[in-house]
């Protein structure tokens, strides 16, 4: 098996005005940043959502918490997949307790790692709220999981792949479709 | 490439690297044990056998707490209880319990050697939580932890370890990790307890008579529990142990002076080791054992169900890289 690049889904240009443009509709639809606080998703949402509370900074002069989760040790295929994954650490230093979190992930697709991800949150205390923001929908839910905040939305088949590759975590900026030939 | 591990039964055959890894693994389990909730349903539906054909309370407890948390159920064995005493043979014990398909087995035997021998004939993971007088590898990696949160590394400190060398797996343990990261080691105690052969057992250990000149620049030092019942006249009284070598402040300002003092536990004070040190800034005793269940979480977690710490991410595989 092999893959193949389609297309390119966003530019560098465009993942950062994607983002602007969520940065200020998460601040406008909290209505305001009282008690607001992002949480990456490991590992690709841990960029994005340091990148969205500098953004909010900019514009806002506020700070806004930021934490990561790890959501290995909550995931629904441990016993399927073999090999077990390496952990990594969750890093969230402030309580959630009465919070107004924002969940920030890559990519939204079956809906499996957000599930996770809330179990893993819900450990360390008791949100007030909880949202989901992703740059990236690309539909096939296997849940019940919308997110509140999208970047686009793009229309999928099974066999392809979204493949975001940011600056942090890859050396490269762009959002890509991918395809799976055998 | 890192060495897949499929038991734990010492520290001596584990690379650096191995070690490297089980610490770093067990900085997430660290930080969970502050957690208000402390159940994860990761192990869920696994079961842990622990077999203990030798009396131990807090190793056994910890186990029992780490697989509790990770959500696995346990099996105990206790010797004093079992068919052991009804002159049940190792094998046909280890037999028994793995025909009630555990997951893993936890094992601590007083023959050294023995989790060697149930390993090679069991098809399940086996985790040495202490064998004779040989090695009790969970220990020395939480010591390991300790040291490297305490100090910032792991590497190249001076270990003073006092007490039974000779009868202490903790010791011998700790001697093979910590030689593995360039450590200088000395070994004081009664000159019974602390053979010069020990200075074979691993690169950069010496064998000193005097507790003032084996604390003189130490960086680390682990004090051993000594059995009383090996304390006894004509060899050696306990008064004369407490004179000679009881780990006092007094004496610990002969160390460097940021020096941890670590102890295996269970600890008798005012015989091995002073209240005063005990309780004191420089201990890391309560650390030891917080560690402790982060070590044994991050070993029952990577064990059970094949882990590998080569294993590509299943979240960077193709198929998932978009969830």
């Amino acid at each position: 098996m092999r893959v193949v690049e389609k297309r390119q889904l966003l530019s560098a240009e465009e993942i950062n005005r994607t983002l602007q443009r969520l940065a200020h509709e998460l601040v406008e639809k909290s209505g305001g940043t009282k008690d607001l606080a992002l949480i990456g998703v490991r590992r690709r949402g841990v960029p994005l959502s340091q990148r969205l509370a500098k953004i909010i900074n900019a514009f806002a002069q506020v700070e806004i918490p930021v934490g990561t989760l790890d959501i290995t040790l909550y995931r629904d295929d441990l016993s399927t997949v073999g090999a077990q994954p390496v952990v990594h650490s969750t890093e969230i230093d402030f309580p959630v307790d009465n919070r107004d979190l924002v969940v920030v992930d890559d990519v939204l697709y079956t809906g499996r790692t957000i599930r996770a991800a809330m179990n893993g949150l819900f450990d360390l205390g008791r949100p007030r709220r909880v949202r989901l923001c992703v740059l990236i929908d690309r539909g096939h839910r296997e849940l019940p999981i919308e997110a509140s905040f999208i970047g686009r939305t793009v229309e999928t088949s099974d066999t392809e792949i979204v493949e975001v590759r940011l600056q942090e975590i890859d050396a490269e900026e762009r959002v890509m479709l991918v395809d799976r030939v055998s | 490439m890192l060495q897949r591990l499929q038991h734990l039964l010492g520290i001596e055959t584990l690379t650096r690297e191995q070690i490297l890894f089980i610490l770093e693994q067990a900085k997430p389990f660290q930080e969970f044990q502050r957690h208000p909730l402390k159940k994860l349903a990761t192990l869920r539906g696994k079961t842990v056998a622990i077999a203990f054909f030798e009396n131990s309370t807090r190793t056994r407890i910890s186990f029992a707490t780490a697989a509790a948390r990770l959500g696995a159920d346990t099996m105990n064995l206790q010797a004093e209880s079992s068919s052991v005493k009804k002159g049940e043979s190792l094998l046909d014990t280890v037999r028994t319990l793995e025909a009630m398909r555990p997951d893993a087995i936890v094992m601590r035997h007083s023959a050294s050697g023995a989790p060697y021998f149930v390993a090679e004939r069991l098809e399940i993971p086996v985790i040495n939580a202490g064998d004779g007088t040989h090695e009790h590898p969970t220990q020395a990696l939480l010591d390991a932890l300790t040291i490297r949160d305490r100090k910032g590394k792991l590497e190249g400190w001076n270990i003073t370890i006092l007490g039974d060398i000779l009868h202490s797996r903790v010791a011998r343990s700790n001697i093979h990790l910590l030689s593995k990261f360039g450590a200088h080691i000395t070994l004081c105690g009664p000159a019974m307890w602390v053979p010069r052969q020990l200075e074979s057992l691993a690169p950069g250990v010496r064998c000193v008579s005097r507790i003032e000149e084996a604390l003189d620049g130490a960086d680390v030092v682990m004090v051993l529990r000594v059995q009383t019942e090996r304390l006894h006249e004509p060899s050696l009284a306990a008064e004369e142990y407490i004179l000679l070598y009881q780990l006092t402040q007094e004496r610990l300002r002969l160390a460097n002076p940021d020096a941890l003092v670590l102890h295996p536990g269970p600890m008798i004070r005012g015989l091995e080791i002073d209240s005063a040190v005990a309780d004191g800034p420089q201990s890391g005793v309560l650390e030891q054992v917080t560690n402790g269940l982060a070590i044994r979480m991050a070993l029952l977690y990577h064990l059970i169900g094949g882990a590998a710490a080569d294993a590509p991410h299943p979240a960077k595989e193709r198929n998932n890289a978009s969830d």
